[in-house]
């Protein structure tokens, strides 16, 4: 049994190694060591917890047996998990913390002795207060998790569910959250905590389900932010430094994320989180479009264009990903380089399901990471560039969004791509993106559509080359 | 008079927020889904809480129902940690610079 000062000084040491552990990853080179140190971080907070309570009963051998149990599914999960699927993973667990921090909440509140806040019913009014926030923000994470899990998932559909009165709605369920703390505090009632959590779980839910799938980049991060906060909350309650750092850190990283993603789509928070984007409108857009010419062409087009050009810039989308084009999309690229033919990756913040998730699926597929480049660093290299390949990617490249102030996406940052000598853009047919607007660019002079699947079409082309 | 407790862990947590928003900006943009990961991974550091609640009970009654919700937490808590510290590592791993064959 350890003091409870020496146990805080440890707490702390975790704390700090977490902090390098997001330091870490401000550089490829250095973020595996950075993993290192969050790894090392969490077994000191682990170990000072044993020893700090003392207890190597029966209820010991109890806890090691729950930790394998979940440890071993979460290596198989780690290990199973296909790169393409890492927005739905990192969604179900945000789940998991949130309702981690519901159980931890409700043990604490049905027996407060064991963490020396009070007895039942008369818990420490501060620690009733800091514990039913907690428990409410990581009832709300767990079940707003759940449905962005579900939406990205494909079990429940993109499309943003609307009702007429859910604003308001939502804003009285926010209110009667708030009055129920107040309520909970002032008699100690569990019934009031009882109905405090189901009404967490429902606003969570409610919260998430208008939000379109296109958005999905943002509700993770929120989530993300809110399992933070949960996480600090209940690090009040337990006055417990290493939480207490923890959830302010992934608290302000998760919002961080979601003003980057945001920014990307030039959109505001709250015009995000109200939701309803790209409901119905894209339907009555694509009916009425007016029929225009386009230049369609084959891999051999494509593989001449290429062979002839001294620059590629490659522009990947989601729809990449969904054809698991990014292997054919590789070996396409070392032909090219033995060819001598220079090329480079053209990342926009928004694309994928969730922030730098391209960048993951390159690396995936050995493409080198500083081949890579942020919309920044590289768009004002499409200029100079003879040929831009647009693979699944689509809204991201929109020139409305430069030119046209009355488009729902106008004032977004869009990838040069229409600067190029010649586009290529591999899509299945002509249908809009997920904004629900038609791309001029499938129009321009110097387009050559390739209709086909991403991946088949990909391997033609190195076939060709 | 003294001052309360509170106070100081309002401070560290305060102080964590602007030490997270410094850090997580220097973060690079490519990295972003492995800084998810992590964060869901260090944010399992619940499980501190969840391991005093499992031990709570005494050593007649090992499960009583607050230990049960803590041994739960602890099984959801473990899966994010190992699950989330090891897609991290593997997901690292893969981030590769250029081969120097030129």
């Amino acid at each position: 049994m350890i003091s409870a000062n020496l146990s805080a000084i440890f707490y702390l040491v975790s704390g700090v190694l977490f902090i390098l552990a997001l330091r870490g990853l401000s550089s490829p080179e250095t973020s595996r060591q950075g993993n290192l140190f969050g790894i090392l971080g969490m077994i000191i907070a682990v170990t000072v917890t044993f020893l700090s309570t003392g207890n190597f009963s029966s209820g010991f051998i109890f806890v090691l047996v729950f930790i394998l149990i979940g440890g071993s599914i979460g290596a198989f999960i780690a290990y199973k998990i296909p790169m393409t699927a890492m927005p739905e993973l990192v969604a179900g667990f945000h789940s998991l913390v949130g309702l981690a921090a519901v159980f931890v909440a409700i043990s604490a509140f049905l027996n407060p002795e064991a963490f020396n806040l009070g007895t039942p019913g008369n818990i420490k009014l501060g620690s009733l207060i800091e514990m039913s926030i907690g428990a409410a923000v990581g009832a709300v994470t767990f079940s707003g998790s759940i449905i962005a899990f579900l939406k990205l998932q494909g079990i429940m559909s993109g499309s943003p569910i609307t009702f007429k009165g859910q604003h308001p709605l939502n804003a009285m369920i926010l209110i009667s959250i708030i009055v129920l703390i107040y309520l909970l505090c002032s008699t100690q009632s569990s019934n009031l905590f009882w109905i405090l959590l189901a009404v967490s779980f429902l606003i969570g839910f409610l919260l998430i389900i208008p939000i379109g799938g296109a958005d999905m980049p943002v509700v993770i991060s929120m989530l993300n932010s809110y399992s933070g906060w949960a996480a600090a909350g209940i690090g009040f309650t337990l006055e417990n430094t290493a939480l207490i750092i923890t959830g302010a850190l992934v608290g302000s990283s998760g919002a961080i994320l979601s003003y980057i993603m945001c920014k990307g789509m030039n959109r505001s928070f709250f015009n995000v989180i109200l939701g309803g984007f790209g409901a119905t409108d894209g339907v009555s857009n694509t009916s009425s479009k007016e029929q225009r010419p386009v230049k369609s062409g084959n891999a051999d087009d494509a593989a001449f264009l290429m062979k002839n050009a001294s620059s590629v810039i490659i522009v990947p989308g989601y729809g990449m990903a969904v054809a698991q084009a990014q292997h054919a999309l590789r070996e396409m690229v070392d032909t090219l380089k033995k060819n001598d033919i220079k090329v480079s990756y053209a990342i926009h913040p928004v694309a994928g399901r969730m922030p730098g998730h391209m960048n993951v699926l390159l690396a995936e597929a050995n493409v080198p990471y500083d081949e890579v480049f942020e919309l920044e660093e590289i768009n004002n290299d499409f200029a100079n560039a003879d040929v831009a390949f647009v693979i699944g990617a689509n809204d991201v490249t929109n020139p409305v969004a430069k030119t046209d102030p009355q488009s729902p996406i106008y004032g977004m940052p869009v990838l040069d791509v229409e600067k190029c000598k010649s586009v290529l853009f591999v899509k299945r047919s002509l249908s809009p993106g997920y904004a629900g607007i038609d791309n001029d660019l499938f129009y321009k002079e110097n387009t050559l559509m390739l209709f086909a699947d991403a991946k088949k079409m990909t391997e033609d082309i190195t076939k060709n080359l | 008079m003294e001052i309360d407790p509170l106070i100081f862990r309002l401070s560290i947590f305060i102080l964590s927020i602007f030490i997270g928003y410094y850090v997580v900006w220097s973060v690079t943009p490519s990295l972003h889904t492995p800084l998810m990961s992590v964060t869901n991974a260090i944010s399992s550091v619940i499980i501190v809480g969840a391991i005093i609640a499992g031990l709570s009970g005494n050593s007649e009654s090992i499960f009583n129902t607050s230990s049960i919700f803590g041994f739960l937490a602890i099984a959801l808590a473990a899966i994010n940690i190992f699950g989330g510290f090891l897609v991290t590592q593997r997901m690292l791993a893969m981030y590769k610079k250029k081969r120097k064959n030129k």
